[in-house]
Order: C-alpha cells, then structure tokens, then sequence
C-alpha cells in the first residue's frame, strides 16, 4: 500500500496504482483532465499532456520533488508521495498551454459538428483554456474519409491521442488502422484507406474524445442535447448488450457503449448492436441514463429534477418535468 | 599535440581494413577480455575510466551498464547508436567510415562484459555507404574468429548485426531507436521503464553512442585508470569533435577534454580560427539542441576564466549563461551570421523530425517554425518574439522525450542572448535580409 496526498487530500491506494487512478479514488474535484488515457485500453496515456502533474514530494524514503511535471496516467505512486493538480501554479499554466497546442490547429467547428456537447475538448478548453487564440496561421486541414460504410473520419478535427489505434490493436482483430507521417503530419489512416470491417470496429467512435471519428447513421441527425439517453439491454452473443438508446420523439438515433463519469464506456459494445438495432422493440429499456447536471446533455434530460434546497422558496419557478418537455 | 585514443591510427594508410587494424593492436582488448578478466572485472574497468556517453547526455556508461537487469534465461542486448542526425554532429561517420574495426572491437569486449550474445549497429539510412564498410568489417571480424560461436575458444557467442533505420532523427532517442529496430514505427516509449530493464523485444539492453563503445578497447587494453587520467576531472577521456561553420579548419577533432575552447576555436591544430578574418559571434558548442552562446560567454566564464572543453566547464553558468557539450557537434558563426535566421533553420529542422506523439512538441515546433517564418519573410511583430519565448517555455519538460527540450532550447538561448538582434530584425527586416544565412 501507498499514501499519496493530491492537492492537499491523502488516499491510501495498493502499489501499482497511478496517480490518475488515485486522484480518481479521491473525486473528481482533484482528478486531472485526460484527453488520451483510458482504462479500458492497454498503454493508452502519455500523448496529450493534459493530466501533466506536479510532483512534490517524490516519496518517504525519497522526498526529493520530481525535476519536471510528469504525466499523472503513466507514473506510478509512491508511499508518501505529495502531488500538486489543481494547486499547482506550474501545473495551471503548462495545463493551459497544452489547450492552446491542442486547439492550434483544431478548426473549432462545433457548430456543425456531432462531438459538439459530448466533447472532452470543449470541456477542456472552458475549464482550463483562455479564451482568445494567439494564432493567425491557417489551420491544418485534410479530406474527411470513409473508414467503411458506418464511420467517418475527420482527421482535421483529431488531437492524435492514439485511442483509436489502441481499439484497433487490441480490440478488434487483424490491425488495419495506425498513424502515418510524422509530427503534425500525422495522420490516422487505415492501411490504404482499406475498411475497418470486423464486429468492433465502431468503438473507436466511442473513444475519440472528439469529433473526429463519428458515427455516420447518426451524422447530423441530432444536436446530442435533443436526444435522450436511456440504458438499455437486448441479449447479444457478441457483446454484453448494454447500451444506451439515444432518443428524440419515438425514434432511436443512435446507440453507444455505456459511459462512466470518467467518459470512458463501460464496456465495448458490437457493431451489431451499434448500428443495426435502431428500434425500441429491440431492446429491454431500463430506464434513463444519470447525466451529470453540468453536461449541456442534462439541459433537455427528462431525470427528475432535483430541487437546489436554496431555491425552495421558489422565486424563480423551476420547470417541471412536463413543461420542460413541452416547451 | 593531445592525446589521441580512438583516432590514434587515423592517419595509418589501409586502417580500414582488417590486417592493418590488427597489426597496429585491434582486437587485443577482446583477447585480453575474454582470456584474461571476468565480466565483471571489464565492468569494473569502464566505472573506473569514468567514461561517458558521447551520444549527449554524458550519463556514466559504468553506471548505466551495472542497471542492466540480468534475470535468468533472458536474453541481453547491447545496441549501438549509430542514428547520428544531430545538425552539426558528424562524428560517428568519420570514426565509422575511418576505423570501423574500433567499433567492431569495442562492440565484442562491451557485449563480452554484460554477457550479451545478440548486438545490433543502428545506423541512419543516409550512411547507406557506411553500412557496406561496417559490414565488411564485421565479416572479417567473423572470419578472423571474433565473432561468432565460441570466440576464441572459451564457449563465448555473439553475433553482431547492422540495421539500417530510415533516417529520422527521433530514431536516435534510444527508445525510438528500439521501437524502430523491432520494425515499428519510431515513436519514443514512455519511461519507465528504462531499456536496462525492457528494452529491445522487452528484454533488458544497453544502448550506447559509437563514440561511447570505441573508447572501450583502450579502457580495457590500458585500464581505467589510464582512461582517467587523460582529460580533466568528471570529463575524463578524449572527445571527438565536429567543428563546422565559419572556421578555417572543419572537420573532425579529437581532443583531450580540458583544452580551452579559445584554443579549439583558434589553433593551428584544431579549426584555425574564424575564417575571412572575421569576428566570431556565436558557437553552438555541442549540436543544434544546445544552448546558442555568444562569442565572449563562450570563451570565458563569468568569473573571467577561460572556458574549457568539458562537460562541467561548458555547462557553467548552467542554462542562462552556460551551454553543453551534448554531442560535440562545434558550429562556429562569424560576424555575419544572422541568429534569427540561423534559427529558423533549427526550428524548421525540429518541426520536421518531431514525432508527433505527444501535444507540446508536435504543435509548438510547428508553430515556432511558423512564427520564425514569417519573421523572415518580414512580417512579424514584437510581440511574436515573446510568444516565440512562450511557446518554447510551454514545451520544455512537458514532453515525452527530449526531443521537445531540445526544440525548445536553441530559441530560449537565442533570444535570452541575442534579443535585440531579434527585436532589428523584425522592425527593419530588408536591411537584415542582406546577411548570409548559415546553411547547417
Ligand atoms: C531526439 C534525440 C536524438 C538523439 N540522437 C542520438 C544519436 O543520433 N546518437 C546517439 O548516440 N544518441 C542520440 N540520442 C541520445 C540517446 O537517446 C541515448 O541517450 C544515447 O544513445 C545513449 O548513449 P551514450 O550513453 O553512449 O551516450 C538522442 C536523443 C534524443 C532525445
Ligand atoms: S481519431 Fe479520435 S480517437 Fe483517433 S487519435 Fe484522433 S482524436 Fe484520438
Ligand atoms: S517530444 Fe516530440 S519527438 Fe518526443 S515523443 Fe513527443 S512528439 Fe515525439
Ligand atoms: S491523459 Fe495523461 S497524457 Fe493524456
């Protein structure tokens, strides 16, 4: 076992533990942001710099500080280890200039784009990004791509957090998606644009944390605050067949794997059921998904709405539940 | 004249070959190794040398051999650095293309001491010509009985290969360079773990510079503290240099650690001083990464003395008045040199090798090169010159592999030393865009 203190709060957590995971342990207030970790995914973290913390205290035996941030998914605790998130001035401003390198050449096209409002990289750059750009060079673009029948590819919009690479390398079998070129040429491609065609493919919409891979039978169907998430379930002998329904009216628009507080799904679901079961009848709904209150996503969310105490005398007469739907 | 250790026989004709080699001494340090010491006790000499890496960051090749993990029925390897694509460093082409067997020679009493059966030669695939004369070595080598099965009859294996990357300067950091020789894609891994522990093929290795693995026969044949004894302090040995730029004499030096870089700069017996008369204004004393230093912090330290060739003397001052040794690749820029657009072609140089993993280093060396772009082409502002400094402060540190810092390092030292320079440029630039810009 390890105690670790992050931002001032101790957590005793078993050795091997990261200090993303600890930091996880202890809430969200003290968790670093992620933009290219996932749990789920063998080797994932370590691209996007975002989770950078400061380390300063490197443990009991060794109380030295860490010489540089270190990414907080890829270094291990230590017993005594002090650590610095959201206290660390250091971290702050090296956390706000990985948004600005993130952004430089993303087109910022929210407006029409599917991510738009389920996007870890609007939330990143409202939380811990500044609000002006400081560039005036022509952003990276390129031709959107076809990766089969029922993804797209929009490498203009990537970060190249490499998520998707590790869904291809170890979730679906026979590799046929990678980065080539180099620096910010890079460019996720499948090996000469040859279909990802095998039941998992459609995971790596669920892992991109932006708009860049995206599911084409739900392409501009939907802004995804419109729609309503229920769980949902069928028997699957591919997958664990948990899902949620994405609804607007009676109609199924679209079907995810089921995501944590963390964004990542619970578990990888089948092509089958992402994409081919877009009927109620097909499945056993369970009711509808917690969405957490800050997510654009709950602005439209029929969850019953849970009264702020400090409102209770009421001067602004919240919607109910009815009306909000109506209006 | 100093002390020469690995280019002692340079001047030999046919050195190159194979029987000139040996009749001048090569490959007495595998004998006296394999017939006469232990592994360990070869070890033992390289700690006492004091030898360090020559590939840049000068760790001690003692040391870093003793972490080499040795669990039980997993293979070893020792991987020599042959990636040499620093601007400014052409060392290990010269030692390699003049005395190939050294490298051979070394490469046998290395993997020897650390019990390694399997070493590969990572070279760059423009030393395409280099290849054919290390292949040529390593054959006779296997045909006079150094390689191969039980070398010299004591039961002892190894064999050695030449692996020809595709000429990618990412490929030189060490754990590319693994990621490359497994036939991947060169991306640096994120450490831990280190290579002693899983390297190639997961297995513990050492990666080691050429110049590194060279100087090993001569610590092995004359002992440690014979190595020791030549140079100054904890830059022991000799150092192979590679001056370019505006000097009468480029080429490739090997000096005795400890000289005055005056002396480096203005003897007759290294680079013959500044070339056309003229001033010297700056030097980039160890490969494009290090900081840029203009010509009086160069030559002397803060307290007056001389500067020295050495790692310490070199890092004095650390990184606001000081710069490093690194690689040993010496550009000397005369008077007319422009900083800014010397940089722009550093700049333009790291943005092209960046592998692109992770954010910093990817966006930032692109947007640096972008903002030194359009300083040359006139159309910059002030204010690009502190977001310049800003991008590369948001680099530095915050990158997987070094190769971030070392994108960061040549603007950060420019502009610390040489801003004004930056600030005349941007506000008159048809007057500067005269000068002559140095081609690296
Ligand atoms: C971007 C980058 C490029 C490098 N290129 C080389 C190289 O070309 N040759 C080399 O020997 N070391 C190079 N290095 C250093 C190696 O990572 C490694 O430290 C070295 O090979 C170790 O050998 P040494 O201990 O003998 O110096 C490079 C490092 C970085 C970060
Ligand atoms: S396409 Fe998406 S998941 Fe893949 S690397 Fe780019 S941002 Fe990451
Ligand atoms: S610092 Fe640059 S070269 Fe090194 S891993 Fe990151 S992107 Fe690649
Ligand atoms: S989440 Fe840790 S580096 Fe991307």
């Amino acid at each position: 076992m390890a105690k670790v203190t992050i931002d001032g709060r101790t957590i005793e957590v078993p050795d091997g533990t990261t200090i993303l995971q600890a930091a996880r342990m202890i809430g969200p207030e003290v968790a670093p942001p992620t933009m290219c970790y996932y749990s789920k995914l063998k080797t994932s973290g370590g691209y996007c710099r975002t989770c950078l913390v400061e380390v300063t205290k490197g443990s009991e035996k060794d109380p030295r500080p860490m010489p540089k941030l270190v990414a907080s998914c890829r270094t291990n605790v230590m017993d005594g280890m002090e650590v610095g998130n959201v206290t660390s001035p250091k971290v702050t401003e090296a956390r706000k200039g990985v948004v600005e390198f993130l952004l430089l050449n993303h087109p910022l096209d929210c407006p029409i784009c599917d991510q738009a409002g389920e996007c870890h990289l609007q939330d990143l750059s409202y939380e811990h990004g500044s609000s002006k750009t400081r560039t005036d060079f022509e952003r990276r673009t390129f031709e959107k791509i076809d990766i089969g029948e029922k993804i797209q590819l929009h490498m203009t919009r990537c970060i190249l957090c490499y998520r998707c690479v590790k869904v291809a390398n170890q979730i679906t079998d026979g590799r046929v998606h990678g980065v080539i070129n180099r620096g910010d040429h890079s460019e996720i491609s499948t090996y000469v644009q040859q279909a990802v065609d095998n039941d998992f493919s459609g995971n790596v919409i669920d892992v991109c944390p932006v708009g860049a891979l995206t599911d084409k039978t739900f392409r501009f169907k939907s802004r995804v605050w419109f729609t309503k998430p229920v769980n949902a379930h069928r028997n699957c002998e591919k997958c664990s067949g948990k899902v949620n329904l994405w609804y607007k009216g009676e109609e199924v628009l679209r079907v995810t794997g089921r995501k944590d507080q963390w964004g990542e799904v619970e578990e990888f679901i089948c092509n089958t059921c992402r994409f081919d079961k877009k009927n109620t009848s097909d499945w056993t709904v369970e009711g509808p998904t917690a969405v957490n209150r800050h997510s654009v996503i709950s602005a439209n969310h029929y969850e019953v709405f849970k009264q702020p105490t400090e409102f209770k005398l009421n001067v602004v007469k919240p919607l109910s539940i009815e009306e909000g739907e109506q209006a | 004249m100093g002390k020469k250790i690995l280019l002692a026989h340079d001047h030999v004709p046919g050195i190159q070959t194979y029987e000139v080699y040996r009749k001048h001494g090569g490959y007495n340090s595998v004998e006296k190794a394999i017939k006469t010491m232990s592994p360990e006790a070869v070890v033992e000499e390289v700690k006492k040398s004091g030898l360090r890496g020559r590939g840049g960051a000068g760790f001690p090749t003692g040391m870093k051999w003793s972490f080499l993990a040795k669990p039980e029925g997993v293979p070893r390897y020792i991987v020599c650095n042959a990636d040499e694509s620093e601007p400014g460093t052409f060392k290990d082409r010269y030692l390699m293309s003049r005395i190939p067997h050294i490298l051979v020679e070394g490469m046998i009493t290395s993997s020897f001491a650390l019990g390694v059966n399997t070493s590969y030669i990572y070279i760059r695939g423009e030393y395409f010509y280099i290849v054919n004369i290390l292949e040529k070595a390593i054959e006779e080598a296997y045909a006079n009985g150094w390689l191969g099965k039980n070398i010299l009859g004591s039961g002892y294996n190894l064999d050695l290969f030449v692996h020809v990357g595709a000429g990618a300067y990412i490929c030189g950091e060490e754990t590319a360079l693994l990621e490359s020789l497994e036939g991947k894609r060169g991306n640096p891994r994120i450490k831990p773990p280190f290579p002693a522990i899983a390297g190639l093929y997961g297995c513990p290795t050492v990666v080691n510079n050429v110049e590194t693995l060279a100087a090993v026969p001569f610590i092995v044949n004359e002992g440690g503290d014979e190595y020791a004894k030549v140079g100054i302090g904890k830059s022991a040995g000799t150092k192979l240099i590679s001056a370019s730029g505006h000097i009468n004499k480029p080429g490739v030096y090997e000096i005795e650690m400890g000289i005055t870089v005056e002396d480096f700069i203005y003897s007759e017996e290294y680079c013959g001083g500044i070339s056309n008369g003229k001033k010297l204004k700056a030097v980039v004393a160890g490969g494009s990464s290090v900081p840029i230093l203009p010509a009086d912090k160069i030559l002397n330290l803060a307290n007056g003395e001389k500067r020295l060739m050495s790692y310490e003397s070199l890092a004095d001052g650390g990184f606001g008045g000081g710069t490093m040794l690194g690689s040993g690749g010496f550009i000397a820029m005369d008077e007319d040199t422009s900083i800014v657009e010397n940089l722009f072609t550093f700049a333009r140089f790291y943005h092209h090798e960046s592998c692109g993993q992770c954010s910093p280093c990817r966006e930032g060396t692109a947007w640096m090169e972008k903002i030194l772009h359009k300083m040359i082409d006139g159309h910059a502002t002030l204010s690009d010159i502190d977001l310049l400094w800003e991008i590369q402060a948001k680099i530095e540190g915050n990158t997987i592999c070094p190769l971030g810092d070392a994108a960061a390092w040549p603007v950060a030292s420019a502009i610390r030393h040489f801003r004004s320079e930056f600030e005349e440029y941007v506000k008159n630039p048809k007057a500067i865009n005269k000068v002559t810009r140095m081609a690296v």
